[in-house]
């Protein structure tokens, strides 16, 4: 059979989203259209959204696992706001996602699937295939299944074992659909069955299958085509924030000289931070799975008293169990990394899903007066930059220090120029090896005499003779350390371990604003993840032609040296966060400016069309002006670019 | 799926610390700080026999480090003039773990008392024991809390009226030793405070053992619960008090060994007869190296629960087993292979770590923008 000439259509972004039940595979699906969207090399940001439940049941909206990758021939900051292109796998896919879709958008689903049974479970009284419900929308109904089974015939697999091939026809249909390159995925699959030639060859047919069906049929008349993009020069890869925080801590024990010591307790969304680590003890990383969280840290706090780069991994109620380690990490002045995955809270709350509102429990969630500096990375590949950071500030200024990740940033992904080595700091424990006080005979090692520029106390590890000292939770005598009850001493040692970590402000960049015009009257200030909603959503306000300043933070404890004086310069400060407010509450507090919050729970990242929406009103309100976003306040505007 | 591990060979619980060059002395392990126990606590004659019997180990005084919890115990390592930390509420064990995990060449000891190890640190001391972590516990047994002035500990007999407990306390207590052995720790020994020579060979004992070794202490609290171990004390009644348990004899005790231990092949468990009614051949003879730990556990069946009149007394267990550190960083060693520069110093060690790196963060599927 000939093929027939297919239209190739010009587009400048996409967003698919893959859906279907948990154990339909579409979490791969979508990693591996990523890769070889990465291959080809357009700028991608991706959203894996699956529940918390293993395998919930078959067929039912709570089973429905998706992951959203938008990709794009010019540099993008989010995974987008409405999917383009939707493939259900089955009728509660179908409906769990249907109302995320803008009008026009393209649907491709299995009809396999779309029984009366499976009708049910996912709630439709009747097949919406069937009637006008999706007049809306382009639909695609393809019988995915039965054409990999099909395809894969000459296996001789089971019907359900051949089934489940069905996710590689979806992505092979798709492949073909926005022209990425095949090779990625056969060598993967190659790789990844090679014990089992059976499931392989038959995963190899069904995606070639999957290709060959949308070049030859009817049913797809247009190609599209999305050019690479222009990234600045580098060496990029694809990369998901869980994976690159592991990277950076390696690196962190590298640049350190330090052998890293993972003391953890699994917990999602942090537990592939352990698997991966788990993985380079030829850095000299041990990871040591422990019996509860708080076991975790006692030894990563009792690593780094021995003279290893202590490091705790956890989400937000692990922090909760870790509060009185991290105090105790704070008195007796230990380096240590706590990194916190943020999920949906309090309690258990949403496992899978993100959240950004561990911000005040990283911030005051211990007893007494227990400052603890906080990093925080804003896109998946800055991850393995804030963990070297969070490392730099432990072992600089001897104390834990929390680095906020979170889910989305987590299992997110995107290209990510890989950083020459010489790019990262030197981290210099200096370890102690001399006595410190007092002369001759009378020489003595004072543990809590502190450095004159970072307020720092010496790191004197067992083995180092001379220096035998006694540490602990109770409060400390200046300088010598031993056990001190002296109200004054007290109230200094409070002052100067809060002083220690204000110091830190003097070791880092001062927060740049994105100002292009300088007319801007608003600044919309972020942190974490949110970093590339809003940085989408300021944009969509520019090219609606309005003037909007943009700054974001990476230090969260202590704050820039000069973000008091940026905010003074705007009218008005929006702060979005995924929360309810709580870094309007510092910046409150410390610096009395009217913070307006944008906030949002809703365990999903932050809108860039909701968001552009929300600054452009407070522009309004601070130009005197009405206010029209035109094109750029709808959800698709991929027809106007 | 499981991986032969290979074992690293068994080694001695200090063979890896390096020996003082010195001769030394108590004083030598004996800090500036006052000691502020109560006057008359059984604390501070353990510190005097540990200050005494750390010379006696030949380890550099630096590579030796005391961890505490909280609790009148564990003030101990300010009375040390060792590497030590004083620190959370029960977390001592993992606290030591991270420490003897990191460290080959680290003496490590945890003081922790029956509150501390076994109500708010029960968890790790069970694990830790599990583990079979390169550590000593020593495990001040007063039977009461004595720091927060006088509640009911986990040891504590049951019904015992304290100032929590005014109608007497309802919770059944632990043994520490059954619990030891239940957790398969490697090595179990009960000493007494007062008894200066057992106790110093029960922790010569425990620091040669590689692995976890669980020395309970019963130790007075004459505040608090003063008199909670007289029978065992007092020489009237601590003959019969005492089950000694010595490695290869057979288990005798009361006046002139009046008393044995036997079998009991009804309940499975051991059983005191009267010497002279049994053969001795069938008088248990105690084997403290004995790999299953059924034996060792129907001994410390014999403690009572109550007010303590009768108690067996020595190495209950040392078994030799695997240390997890040690095997931790046999892991370690074998995926660092020839490469020898994944820590340390030197130009050629970084330089060689800076490229490691680079291949690992650039691994992958990787393009290039020009």
């Amino acid at each position: 059979m000939v093929a027939p000439q297919k239209e190739v259509k010009q587009l400048d972004r996409v967003v698919i989203r893959f859906a279907g039940d948990s154990g339909d595979g579409m979490q791969l699906t979508g990693d591996r259209f990523t890769q070889e969207t990465a291959a080809f090399g357009n700028d991608l940001v991706t959203l894996p959204n699956f529940p918390a439940e293993i395998r919930a049941p078959q067929g039912t909206l709570p089973g429905v696992s998706s992951f959203q990758v938008h990709f794009a021939d010019h540099d993008i900051l989010t995974a987008g706001d409405a999917p383009d292109v939707l493939v259900a796998m089955n009728p509660a896919a179908l409906r769990a996602n249907l109302g995320d879709l803008h009008k026009g958008a393209t649907i491709i689903v299995d009809t396999h699937d779309f029984t009366a049974r499976n009708l049910t479970k996912a709630g439709y009284e009747q097949n919406p295939l069937d009637g006008n419900d999706l007049a809306d929308y382009a639909v695609h109904t393809v019988d995915l299944t039965g054409m990999t089974v099909a395809a894969v015939k000459e296996f001789g697999l089971s019907r359900k074992d051949a089934a489940r091939a069905k996710n590689m026809f979806a992505l092979g249909l798709l492949s073909w659909m926005y022209g990425r390159p095949t090779d990625p995925t056969t060598t993967f699959l190659a790789k990844r069955f090679a014990k089992v030639p059976d499931i392989r060859d038959a995963n190899v047919a069904a995606f070639k299958a999957g290709w060959n069906f949308g070049e030859t049929t009817e049913a797809f008349a247009i190609q599209y085509e999305i050019k690479p993009a222009t990234l600045p020069p580098g060496t990029y890869r694809n990369i998901t924030g869980n994976l690159a925080l592991a990277y950076g801590l390696v690196a962190g024990g590298v640049q350190s000289g330090l052998p890293v010591f993972l003391g953890t307790y699994p917990i999602t969304p942090a537990s592939d931070i352990l698997h991966e680590l788990s993985k380079h003890k030829s850095f000299g990383v041990t990871t040591f799975q422990a019996e509860d969280e708080i076991a975790g840290v006692g030894a990563a706090i009792g690593a780094s008293y021995a003279g290893h780069l202590g490091v705790t991994s956890t989400s937000g109620p692990g922090v909760a169990l870790k509060s009185e380690a991290i105090g105790l990490a704070v008195m007796t002045e230990l380096p240590l990394v706590v990194v916190d995955v943020q999920r949906g809270g309090p309690s258990t709350g949403l496992p899978t899903k993100t959240e950004q509102a561990d911000l005040l429990q990283a911030m005051y969630g211990r007893n007494g007066e227990a400052p603890v500096p906080i990093v925080a990375p804003q896109s998946p590949g800055d991850c393995f930059a804030a963990a070297v950071e969070a490392t730099r500030i432990a072992v600089t200024y001897r104390t834990p220090v929390l680095l906020l990740s979170d889910g989305y940033l987590a299992n997110g992904s995107e290209p990510w120029r890989v950083p020459a080595i010489d790019e990262l700091p030197v981290i210099d424990p200096a370890f102690a090896t001399e006595k410190n006080h007092g002369e001759g005979d009378e020489a003595e090692f004072w543990p809590y005499l502190r450095d004159e520029q970072t307020l720092a106390r010496p790191w004197a590890i067992p083995g180092t003779p001379g220096l035998e000292h006694r540490i602990g939770g109770l409060e400390k005598g200046d300088g010598h350390g031993n056990i001190s009850y002296d109200p004054g001493n007290h109230d200094f040692m409070v002052r100067t371990r809060q002083a220690k970590v204000d110091r830190i402000a003097d070791s880092i960049p001062l927060v740049e604003v994105d100002d292009p015009s300088g007319e801007a009257k608003v600044l919309v200030l972020g942190w974490g993840s949110t970093y590339g909603p809003i940085g989408a959503g300021v944009r969509r306000v520019r090219k609606a032609g309005y003037h909007v300043a943009q700054a974001h933070l990476r230090h969260l404890n202590p704050f820039p040296s000069n973000l008091g004086e940026v905010l003074k310069r705007y009218d008005k400060v929006l702060v979005p966060e995924m929360n309810l407010g709580q870094l309007s509450l510092l910046l409150r507090a410390k610096y009395l400016v009217d913070a307006v919050g944008y906030n949002h729970v809703r365990g999903l990242p932050l809108k860039a069309t909701e968001l552009a929406h929300a600054i452009g009103e407070l522009v309004g309100q601070a130009e005197g002006t009405e206010i029209d976003l035109g094109v750029w306040g709808e959800p698709s505007q991929k027809e106007h670019i | 799926m499981t991986t032969d591990l290979g074992l690293p060979g068994l080694r001695s619980g200090t063979e890896l610390v390096p020996a003082a060059d010195q001769p030394q002395t108590g004083k030598d392990f004996t800090s500036d700080q006052e000691v502020r126990w109560c006057p008359g606590c059984g604390d501070y004659a353990v510190l005097k026999a540990v200050q005494s019997f750390l010379p006696d180990l030949g380890l550099r005084r630096e590579n030796i480090v005391f961890v505490s919890g909280i609790g009148c115990s564990s003030r101990f390592p300010y009375y040390l003039d060792t590497y030590g930390m004083h620190s959370i509420h029960g977390r001592a064990p993992s606290i030591a773990t991270g420490i003897a995990t990191a460290r080959e060449d680290l003496s490590v000891w945890v003081v922790t008392g029956d509150g501390d190890a076994l109500s708010i640190g029960g968890n790790h001391l069970i694990h830790a024991l599990r583990r079979n972590v390169n550590m000593t516990i020593l495990l001040f047994n007063n039977r009461i809390y004595g720091l927060t002035k006088g509640q009911y500990s986990p040891t504590s007999e049951t019904g015992k009226v304290t100032k929590s407990t005014p109608m007497g306390s309802l919770d059944h207590p632990f043994n520490p030793v059954s619990l030891a052995l239940g957790a398969e720790a490697s090595f179990v020994a009960r000493t007494i405070d007062s008894d200066r020579k057992h106790l110093t060979s029960v922790l010569a004992a425990a620091a040669a053992h590689r692995g976890t070794s669980l020395v309970e202490i019963y130790q007075n609290c004459p505040i608090f619960n003063d008199g909670a171990f007289d029978a065992i004390k007092s020489p009237d009644t601590r003959a019969d008090a005492i089950i000694p348990l010595v490695h290869g004899q057979p288990i005798t005790f009361g006046v002139d060994g009046s008393k044995a231990l036997v079998r009991d092949a009804a309940s499975g468990g051991v059983t005191v007869v009267a010497t002279a009614d049994v053969d001795a051949a069938d008088i248990l003879v105690h084997d403290a190296h004995n790999p299953d730990p059924t034996m060792a556990f129907a001994i410390s069946r014999l403690t009572d629960a109550g007010y303590l009149n009768t108690s067996p007394i020595g190495i209950f267990r040392q078994v030799e087993r695997p240390t997890y550190d040690d095997q931790a960083r046999q892991q370690v060693a074998t995926a660092m292979g020839s490469t020898t520069s994944a820590i340390g110093a030197g130009d050629d060690a970084t330089a060689d770590r800076a490229a490691r790196l680079a291949a690992l963060i650039g691994g992958g599927d990787t393009w290039t923008i020009i």
